[in-house]
């Protein structure tokens, strides 16, 4: 429904968050369950059968939990961030596609001259073009929105403002040191994030997520296929983004009580864990829409499911081979957790500037020049690899390791005790 | 004498060949771990539904031990209580009644407080004549301080429980008193 009908799209908001607010809920069963079973436990099953009324009872006591504002803090903005952590989360979703999607149609330029009164073939073709693309569907909140990339990281970066509030505004000093931590990291890792998907951009000719998952089908290929280190890039750059461990340093529990939201309670504290949650949902499912073709897969979906399955039966398998995708990036964010240590600072910070900066510039280079002089493009999924093990080469060659670094220390003359100087 | 360098011993880690440098193939090989874990066979005990199984030494509930003849084992020497380091043990002695032939005492009275208890097991040790035994009842509960003073009575009922549900069979030989009970060797 790309024409704006605001019933339409009051629904479908409503619904979408409502369904992300549940599927918040359950992401949080799924993240104890996997945590559980990881470390070879059962999990929460106490509550309903498996433990699946579990988020009903978690729900229930962040509402009924004493609602505590410390005397401290800055009260207009610790009220302010939790508010701008969500907001910013659900805004971010208004451009991803959750379910079947139609590309707008290309722009098309009239070449009429001003004054002349002959019927305009090219206008007519336009606003035919625009009248099938408007009787169509897409389960998007703002089709058709042409910086729909641009606008998710946008909105993402914004969402950092809650973090730097809420950390700021608790007048502690392990909330600002989590909040801190967390403004340098998203500013990093915000760099390879946006150049990562820079190639993805430039092959479909558009911002637009829509166009991008019409790209992928017309050419029969995931993106993920011709740029599998820009997907690498990516999904390190979203974990970062996401605060996820092995980059959850914001919210180091063993060395910063609880990071940025230390002192918040209640449901200010569900707001801000729910905003993290809904970030990687959103993620999760511009990562399927980007890289992974987003509705289409392979012998189920094609480009004539309307006449195959019906308008009914198309929604409900684009959205849930879509949804497929997107679990399955948060059951990886989720074992992931319990794979990878947590970085130390420096290392995060080496790991953003020395290498995923640089891989992700190359990278563009590899597609640019790709693109420039028309070669296949299965030769980028050959630069990808090349790039990839040509880092990992130089990482052999260079890198020394913690103990022994290769950078210059200063070594303490013989016959000195250790800490005189 | 103040620590120089030459005292300091340098260990290094290896170096990170191309495997480590690529960190995809480590973190792979992690994956497989954890997710590996994730379909073994779960540790977790059901708690209230599923009844641990407890080692036979479990050092749980004390219980004071019957003879054969139904009479408790207890000779009130009071080993117990001197070795007990919480003293919790409180034993009033009475001559024995008549045709108890193998003893001189018993215990009038004989009170556990459970709750001052460290259940470390010394009275089962120090007792001549295995009359106190540590059970593998550990759930125990009660509602008040004085519920959870143990007499003789209560202590042997513990004995019957036990015994009757399988669960504690009598460690020591049973029915005979100890060995601080038979007469010294002929000399």
């Amino acid at each position: 429904m790309p024409t704006f009908n605001w019933i339409f799209t009051a629904i479908f908001i409503a619904v979408l968050v409502g369904a992300v607010l549940n599927t918040v809920a359950y992401l949080i069963l799924a993240e104890r369950k996997i945590a559980a079973w990881v470390q070879d436990r059962l999990g929460p099953n106490r509550v309903g059968p498996w433990g699946l009324l579990q988020p009903i009872v978690d729900g229930g006591k962040m509402f009924l939990k004493e609602d505590v504002i410390p005397a401290h803090v800055d009260r207009v903005f610790f009220l302010l961030a939790p508010m701008v952590a969500f907001g910013t989360a659900m805004l971010a979703i208004a451009v991803v596609p959750v379910g079947h999607t139609v590309p707008p149609p290309p722009p098309m330029l009239s070449m009429k001259a001003p004054g002349d009164t002959a019927p305009d073939t090219a206008l007519q073709r336009f606003e035919a073009v625009q009248k099938t693309y408007a009787e169509q569907f897409s389960f998007v909140v703002a089709p058709g929105l042409d910086i729909g990339v641009l606008y998710v990281f946008a909105v993402g970066s914004l969402a950092v403002y809650g973090v730097i509030l809420a950390g700021w505004s608790a007048n502690n000093k392990y909330a600002l040191l989590g909040s801190l931590r967390s403004s340098a990291q998203i500013i990093s890792y915000e760099i390879p994030l946006g150049m990562s998907i820079l190639g993805v951009v430039l092959l479909a000719g558009s911002l637009n997520p829509e166009r991008i998952i019409a790209n992928q089908i017309d050419g029969e290929m995931w993106n993920v296929f011709y740029m599998p280190l820009a997907f690498l890039l990516f999904l390190t750059s979203v974990f970062a983004e996401c605060n996820r461990l092995p980059f959850d340093l914001p919210e180091a529990e063993q060395e910063l009580v609880g990071g940025y939201h230390t002192e918040y309670s209640s449901l200010k504290l569900g707001m801000l864990l729910l905003a993290e949650y809904a970030h990687m949902i959103t993620t999760s499912f511009l990562m399927s829409a980007l890289f992974f073709g987003g509705w289409h897969l392979p012998g189920l979906t094609t480009n004539n499911d309307l006449a195959l399955y019906g308008p009914w039966g198309t929604a409900l398998i684009h959205a849930a081979v879509l949804a497929a995708k997107m679990f399955c990036f948060i059951a990886l964010f989720m074992v992931v957790r319990w794979t990878i240590p947590r970085f130390r600072f420096d290392q995060l910070m080496a790991l953003a500037w020395k290498v995923m900066i640089p891989l992700a510039l190359l990278n563009l280079v590899c597609v640019l020049l790709i693109l420039q002089f028309g070669l296949p493009m299965w030769s980028m999924t050959v630069a990808s690899v090349v790039l990839f093990l040509a880092a990992g080469l130089w990482g052999v060659k260079t890198g020394g390791n913690v103990t022994a670094p290769k950078r210059k220390v200063r070594k303490l003359p013989p016959g000195l005790p250790v800490g005189a100087v | 004498m103040p620590l120089t360098e030459t005292d300091v011993t340098w260990v290094q880690a290896p170096k990170l060949g191309l495997f480590g440098q690529l960190y995809l193939p480590a973190i792979a090989d992690g994956l497989m771990t954890t997710v590996g874990h994730m379909f073994k066979k779960k540790v977790t005990e059901l708690y209230p539904e599923q009844e641990p199984k407890l080692p036979p030494n479990y050092r749980g509930v004390h219980r004071l031990n019957r003879d054969s003849e139904g009479r408790t084992k207890c000779v009130a020497c009071y080993m117990c209580a001197t070795a007990c380091p919480a003293h919790c043990i409180d034993i009033v002695a009475a001559p024995a009644p008549e045709g108890w032939k193998d003893r001189e005492k018993y215990p009038e009275t004989f009170v556990i407080d459970e709750l001052r208890c460290i259940y470390c097991g010394m009275c089962e040790e120090a007792c001549p004549v295995d009359a106190i035994e540590l059970t593998t009842l550990y759930d125990l509960t009660g509602l008040s301080r004085e519920q959870m003073i143990f007499d003789k009575e209560k202590l042997l009922s513990v004995f019957d429980m036990t015994t009757k549900a399988g669960t504690d069979p009598v460690r020591t030989r049973s029915g005979a008193l100890g060995p601080a009970s038979e007469p010294p060797p002929a000399q």
